[in-house]
């Protein structure tokens, strides 16, 4: 792979005078000049509403919002443009689909099939509407090595109206076997909803040989800015779904009697959507085809094979997870040191990680660990940062041990 | 001042060793408390019998701070009135959060003064102390 890292500004700071050696990519990611760049340039040049004006900078705006929803389209292998519909972030894109089909074509008993290593939004929007219509859910359990447990997977899909689950985890670093998954449970009738909050950044998404029925991710996650992500779902779908918010943008005809709604995704885009960021979104994106998405999955294998062979070296760490097929997500904890300590220390040596429980606590509590570090890289990390990051948890390690004496 | 120095010998060790941890199994009040944002959590149990605090036990799952906060804190308080407590309590929530001076009945709690540069970490070094509020307004 090309010298990428000059391509983020952010890389070239320092933090506490070291050089910033950013691990915590599983929580957002960092952003190119590219995606910086046009941000700027579309409000120094740009900067209108869309779908509203009839002067050139509202044109202007609106074909390059609905230019980015093209790049988002063929990005993930969409059918059509049409099926991409902008959100805010995986997270809102997981409540359109509960509100706006889960609502609508679910009833009291019917089973929505999730699994324990969910990130916490993708359990508490089912929490709420099962507490509001009474569906019933229920979670594939997950093995000590970090992957599901698929062992009686025909079983769990009794009576199950809907499958949602993440592609990647965010703490384990598992690859769940989307297609196995989705062909299961469509054999009994069931959708299937993926959480790809994690997938996006990590492998080429295609979403037909996926196989799923909808598709969430976060832009911030995915070199673009904070406040736009985007739900696929197949068109079908999302032409019987039921709007989530009400406004402008979303209908059809507005009479004081009712109003009726417009096509898909225009539907779910009420209010002024997040048009910088789409555009941003949509750079994000080409500037990552620019790359090329295999050769990021396979930069991510490298990184990850190397930090296999060395978190192990440092003494009392317990790596989270063993799955075969993984992403560069490492969860561990390591012996005598409390996570947050661990953090605030690596802090000082210009590293950042997160500690905590990773917005995944069922899971944390499955492996008996509420609070944990966690290293996360991308492909514009280097082997030399994972070599930083055994240096300084040897060096806080050897601090915490002192004491003891 | 660096985030090493917060680290104190003292905090490092009540971290490793806690003092009165465990069940308390004649306890008359229990409170758990949480800091949501990081998962630290503890169980706070306390004997109180004619306004004092006869005994205080707890369980926790957190960072040295806090660890070492809880460790500090009941090793002072056992004993004390209610009335104290909450007067300890006053004292230390001001020396954390408007750097006045500590009591000195406190004087171990002290070693959390760097604690204050890292406005993060103060909500780690109050939950135990959170906890006791609780307590010391029941009964
Ligand atoms: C697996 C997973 N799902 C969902 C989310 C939620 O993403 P967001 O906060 O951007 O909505 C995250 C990230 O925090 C995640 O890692």
């Amino acid at each position: 792979m090309r010298d990428v890292r000059r391509d983020f500004p952010i890389l070239s700071r320092t933090v506490h005078g070291k050089p910033l050696v950013y691990l915590d990519n599983a929580a957002t990611s960092q952003k190119p000049t590219a995606v910086i760049d046009a941000l700027d340039r579309y409000y120094r040049e740009t900067n209108a509403n869309v779908h509203r004006g009839l002067h050139t900078l509202s044109e202007a705006a609106t074909a390059a919002y609905e230019d980015a929803r093209r790049k988002v389209a063929r990005f993930v292998h969409a059918a059509r443009p049409e099926e991409i519909v902008f959100v805010r972030n995986t997270t809102e894109g997981l409540n359109l689909v509960a509100h706006g089909w889960a609502r609508k074509f679910l009833k009291a008993g019917d089973v929505v099939l999730l699994t324990e290593m969910e990130h916490h939004s993708n359990i508490v929007p089912w929490h709420i509407l099962r507490d509001q219509i009474g569906i019933t859910l229920r979670f594939l359990r997950v093995n000590d090595d970090g992957t599901l447990d698929l062992s009686d997977l025909d079983a769990a899909l009794e009576g199950v109206k809907l499958v949602s689950f993440m592609h990647a985890s965010n703490v384990l670093g598992t690859i769940n076997p989307v297609r196995q998954i989705a062909d299961a449970a469509h054999a009994v009738g069931a959708k299937v909803l993926v959480d790809g909050a994690q997938g996006v950044l990590q492998m080429p998404v295609d979403v037909g040989a996926l196989g799923c029925d909808w598709y969430a991710f976060s832009g911030h996650k995915l070199c673009a800015p904070t406040g736009i992500g985007a739900l696929w779902g197949r068109y079908e779908l999302l032409e019987a779904m039921d709007p989530f918010l009400g406004g402008g943008d979303m209908i059809e005809s507005v009479r004081l009697e009712g109003s009726t709604w417009a096509e898909p995704p225009a539907r779910f885009e009420a209010g002024t959507p997040a048009i910088s960021e789409a555009i941003g979104l949509g750079a994000a994106v080409d500037y990552l085809c620019s790359i090329g998405m295999a050769e990021i999955q396979a930069e991510d294998a490298t990184l990850t094979a190397y930090a296999l062979e060395k978190l192990p070296q440092v003494p009392g760490l317990r790596l989270l997870g063993s799955a075969p097929q993984r992403g560069p997500v490492f969860a561990f904890t390591l012996a005598g040191i409390h996570p947050h300590d661990l953090s605030a220390l690596l802090d000082e040596d210009g590293i950042a990680i997160r500690a905590g429980h990773h917005c995944a606590q069922p899971l944390g509590r499955r492996f008996g660990v509420p609070a944990s570090a966690r290293a996360s890289l991308a492909f514009y990390n280097v082997p030399e940062e994972i070599d930083a990051l055994v240096t300084a948890l040897m060096g806080a390690r050897e601090m915490f041990a002192n004491v003891r004496s | 001042m660096s985030v090493r120095d917060m680290y104190r010998e003292v905090i490092l060790a009540h971290a490793q060793d806690p003092l009165h941890s465990g069940k308390l199994p004649d306890a008359t009040d229990c409170v758990h408390r949480e800091n949501t944002s990081c998962g630290d959590a503890i169980d706070l149990c306390a004997i109180v019998k004619d306004g004092v605090l006869v005994d205080l036990r707890y369980e926790s799952a957190g960072c040295a701070i806090s660890t070492a906060s809880a460790s500090m804190m009941t090793d002072a308080l056992i004993g004390m009135t209610k009335a104290d407590a909450a007067a300890m309590l006053a004292s230390f929530r001001a020396f954390l959060i408007e750097h006045s001076e500590l009591d000195p009945k406190l004087e171990e709690l002290d070693a959390l003064e760097g604690v204050r540069q890292f406005p993060a970490r103060i909500k780690c070094a109050l939950l135990a102390w959170q906890a006791l509020e609780e307590i010391l307004k029941k009964t």
